[in-house]
């Protein structure tokens, strides 16, 4: 262009600015069709299992839910034990993981060495890597002997007090299933926390080291605080999973259709129950009662995560906590 | 901002008040200090003293040391990794002593930082009542009375009286900057560091915050860092110059502005550099 001339030579009314840009059109539907397929996956998937549990839903209704026998012969289903199992195992998974998760990521972002930090880190979240059916077998050969050898024992004699840590111990229990869940969910907790931990701004950290806190009580009183949305939602992150393994679960925790109080009964879940029972039913009404149990799964979960939902609202929206005393 | 305004009169009131006394009660006194990161010397061998009630300005261009040199005066400056030698005198304790306590220290010497850095899942009262859970426990209503009188003197009472238990993060950025200082204030320390306490605020709030600096050295000691010298002519009874990590002039903050006996200085507050 040589200096002078106007920089558009086209004669005026040619189209000059007109145009559509292609791609932009193309992957603005692609990732539309992608962004819709979520839901109507889910849609479908609910759908399925609605249709697969027609048969059992008709005949046993809500008693289903209530029911405690479980019984493929004389064609009983009730479903509570595995409900209460699910959830009991993912209660005892939290109580464990979450202290020790929550304790590994404050101490790595808050008090370790650097140099210690990117291998405690990346070890633990290797963890989260092994399959499920690795954990089962180890559950199995090394975790259950001492359980049942060492530390059941221990709790008996210390706690048993405690309607949860009294009766017989056979290995194979709720206990150990949340024990081997924990040991599953910690690397899921561990490194959300840690990142939400390392998000926390510097200046709060040194505020509350400017005002004369040690650093456990800057940790505890600005970091930690500050995070507190993010580690709840890590949290539920491991109770996402705990709900729903497997695996792990089903070599570990005794399959047994029963609600006991004491964690050393065995017990079984909702996952557990499809994953045995689904190759060997024999008639449609156990294929429809494993059905109606995959859908009942479906919408504990969903009430669950509902709730912890609520409460990340709750947290994140109340923060100045309102009449909470100081 | 424009160092050239400096030289025309009317904009820069230099405080009317006579010069401080010479020989006040020195509180605080640096010697020989430097500090460094890693091997990098940030400050460099400076010596220097700060009279109780007094508000003392640091000034110098960014990089030059003076942040820095803030936060060896309650030791924030071992937090991010860095090390110091030499001594500072806060009375007649050395602060880099064999048995001092982090907390009695920064509880001795307090800090207000650059950007306003509120709790924000702390209601206002519990922010200003962060600092005094820390040692002895008050009762209830000891505490009430020292928030009361914190927030008073930070000049923010008036305005959130009404609402002790709401966020503290609903307020503006000069009230947050406010209760900053009356977090500060609370445990009551004998020496105040600010560095840059108005670098993120609107002319209003910052004229507040100067304001309230007269007030606090009757009961404080202030040493403030920045970077805005008609800032430092306002509010400053002395001036300390830095320049590469080297202190390079102190004296009264009317003589460094009006008859500055360095080269260097001059240059920098008539805005030749920096």
């Amino acid at each position: 262009m040589t200096a002078g001339e106007p920089a558009i030579t086209e004669e005026p009314g040619a189209a000059v600015l007109q145009g559509r840009a292609v791609g932009d059109t193309v992957f603005k539907a692609a990732l539309t069709i992608a962004v819709l397929a979520v839901p109507a996956l889910l849609g479908f998937l609910v759908w399925e299992l609605w249709v697969g549990s027609r048969l059992a839903i008709e005949r046993y209704g809500f008693d289903f839910i209530t029911g405690t026998t479980w019984d493929p012969v004389a064609e009983e289903f009730g479903a509570l034990p595995l409900i209460v199992g699910t959830l009991t195992s993912a209660a005892v998974a939290l109580v464990i993981a979450v202290p020790l998760s929550l304790g590994v990521a404050i101490y790595l972002t808050e008090f370790s060495p650097k140099w210690l930090r990117q291998p405690v880190a990346f070890v633990i979240e290797l963890l989260a890597a092994i399959p499920s059916v690795v954990y089962g077998l180890w559950g199995i050969f090394v975790l259950i002997p001492v359980l049942k050898d060492h530390v059941f024992p221990f709790l008996r004699d210390t706690l048993g007090f405690l309607p949860l840590f009294q009766g017989p111990i056979y290995g194979n229990s709720m206990l150990a299933a949340g024990i081997i869940l924990a040991i599953m969910v910690m690397p899921y907790i561990m490194s959300v926390s840690r990142e939400v931990l390392m998000a926390v701004p510097a200046s709060q950290r040194e505020a509350a080291l400017g005002l004369g806190a040690t650093r456990w009580e800057a940790a505890w009183t600005a970091v930690v605080p500050y995070a507190r949305s993010g580690i709840v939602g890590a949290v539920i992150l491991g109770l996402g999973r705990a709900l729903g393994e497997t695996m792990a679960v089903t070599m570990l925790i005794g399959n047994r259709h029963e609600i006991a109080a004491s964690l050393f009964a065995p017990g079984y879940t909702m996952a557990a129950v499809i994953a045995n029972e689904f190759t060997e039913a024999a008639s449609d009404i156990h294929y429809a009662a494993l059905s109606y149990v995959a859908l009942s799964l479906f919408v504990v979960t969903v009430i669950v995560n509902g709730l912890a939902r609520i409460l990340i609202w709750r947290v994140s929206r109340g923060q100045a906590g309102g009449g909470q005393g100081v | 901002m424009s160092a050239n305004s400096l030289m025309t009169p009317p904009t820069v009131s230099l405080p009317d008040t006579a010069p401080p006394p010479p020989f006040g009660r020195e509180l605080i006194r640096a010697t020989d200090l430097t500090a460094f990161y890693g091997t990098f010397a940030a400050v460099k061998n400076v010596t220097i003293g700060f009279e109780a009630n007094r508000v003392h300005a640091l000034i110098g261009p960014s990089g030059c040391g003076k942040s820095t040199f803030l936060r060896t005066l309650n030791r924030m400056h071992e937090v991010v990794g860095g090390h110091v030698t030499g001594r500072v005198l806060l009375g007649r304790d050395d602060i880099y002593g064999p048995r001092v306590s982090l907390t009695n220290l920064r509880r001795r010497v307090g800090m207000v930082f650059q950007k306003p850095t509120p709790f924000p899942t702390m209601s206002i009262y519990q922010n200003v009542a962060a600092g005094l859970k820390v040692g002895a426990r008050q009762s209830r209503p000891e505490i009430d009375a020292i928030v009361e009188r914190a927030l008073q003197q930070a000049g923010l009472w008036n305005e959130v009286k009404d609402r002790l238990r709401q966020s503290a993060v609903a307020l503006s950025g000069g009230q947050q900057q406010r209760l900053c200082i009356a977090r500060t204030i609370a445990p009551e320390p004998a020496v105040i560091l600010l560095d840059e306490p108005t670098a993120s605020l609107d002319p209003q709030g910052t004229q507040r915050i100067e304001e309230l600096l007269f007030n606090l050295k009757k009961d404080f000691t202030i040493i403030i860092v920045t970077h805005n010298m008609q800032q430092a002519a306002r509010v400053s009874d002395t001036t300390t110059f830095f320049y590469l990590g080297t202190m390079v002039e102190t004296g009264a903050t009317k003589q460094i502005f009006t008859a500055p006996t360095q080269e260097r200085t001059e240059a920098y507050i008539t805005g030749r550099f920096g």
